[in-house]
């Protein structure tokens, strides 16, 4: 269950830097609060639109799902449930995926970095992790 | 189990508040407006290729068109790798900023500011090649300066050139020559002083100068 509670957390904050990204995108705030980063070199690059879509509303949908799915998890009908464990696992690593290809994208590409996507790529690896040692600790079948 | 939703709860309002004020707050002013024109200092544009090549091509051009971005990143690499490199070509920007456009004055500015460094191309190249930042009518004052950044610029002098629109009068002085001169829209050409009516294509360039070569000789 706890591992279901910090999934559930970690996907709010990383529902929150999406959505964060998606609003700058959106045009809705102006800069973005980056330090000494490139944010908006990575943000305004073409690699942050795919399929004509803001890479960061596909983190905000992701996240979203996630963030349901473990809610649902917690509840007590399906605290045992190896659906949500499977579903969970499959969600986060398609997510995990997605994010290693954007690291690559800033490091390999743009040769830039992001702190925000940093961020969200290091939420997105513990949910993945964290998703794996639930799934391996779900009860075979489903009562 | 009830504090952890109220955990959740709080983190939830903590950054939604942050979110929303992140939202009202107003991005800081760029100058879009014209600016006054200091004297100008006979700056006459940068320039691309041999100082000797027997024909000069003239560029009017606006860092906000999407027009001039299409030209820049399609057009002119075969430009420069078919008549610049060659040696047949000169080629020289001009900076036309549209008033209709909010922050072409400003990249003209960052693309100069660059240029007093060594790296005007490379900025002209950022600038056009990262071209969402002109749909997004977001401020680009931060993702120019990443430019300067990623361009290795010192970004003392740079900052202080942008602040102070140190340019400002070289580019507005750009401006009323291109008017005086009759141009309308960007991008528009001068080749060797006369107005290009042709297509904006490398192939189209390429013919009018291999046209005019052969009659140099």
């Amino acid at each position: 269950m706890i591992r279901r509670q910090a999934i559930v957390l970690l996907a709010l904050v990383g529902l929150l830097v999406a959505t964060y990204l998606w609003l700058y995108k959106l045009g809705v705030l102006g800069e973005l609060q980056c330090g000494t980063g490139s944010c908006e070199y990575v943000q305004t690059s073409r690699y942050a639109d795919l399929l004509g879509l803001p890479v960061a509303l596909y983190g905000v949908a992701g996240y979203a799902t996630l963030l349901a799915l473990g809610l649902a998890g917690l509840q007590p009908r399906f605290a045992s449930d190896r659906r949500v464990s499977v579903l969970l696992a499959a969600l986060a690593t398609a997510g995990f995926a997605f994010t290693i290809y954007l690291t690559a994208i800033e490091l390999f590409v743009l040769h830039a970095i992001c702190r925000w996507c940093l961020a969200s790529a290091a939420i997105m690896t513990a949910i993945w992790l964290l998703s794996l040692a639930d799934l391996r600790r779900a009860p075979a079948a489903t009562p | 189990m009830k504090g952890f939703y109220l955990l959740l709860v709080g983190v939830a309002v903590i950054g939604g508040g942050v979110l929303w004020y992140g939202s009202q707050r107003t991005p800081a002013p760029v100058p879009s407006e014209p600016v006054p024109v200091a004297a100008a200092d006979g700056f006459r544009g940068y320039t691309l290729g041999s100082d000797s090549a027997p024909i000069e091509i003239t560029e009017y051009s606006d860092f906000e068109c999407p027009f001039c971005a299409s030209f820049a990143t399609v057009q002119m690499p075969v430009i420069r790798e078919q008549l610049i490199a060659t040696g047949r070509v000169r080629w020289r920007y001009r900076d036309f900023p549209l008033p209709t456009h909010a922050y072409s004055r400003y990249a003209a500015l960052a693309a100069q500011c660059a240029g007093e460094q060594g790296k005007f191309w490379e900025m002209h190249d950022q600038l056009f090649t990262n071209h969402q930042w002109a749909q997004t009518a977001k401020n680009p004052r931060g993702l120019f300066r990443e430019f300067a950044r990623g361009l290795g610029l010192d970004l003392d002098k740079y900052d202080a050139c942008m602040d102070g629109q140190r340019y400002a009068g070289r580019v507005q002085a750009s401006v009323q020559e291109g008017e005086a001169r009759g141009v309308k829209g960007t991008p528009s050409f001068y080749v060797n002083g006369r107005p290009y009516q042709g297509r904006s294509a490398s192939d189209d360039f390429k013919a009018l100068v291999d046209s005019l070569t052969k009659k140099h000789k």
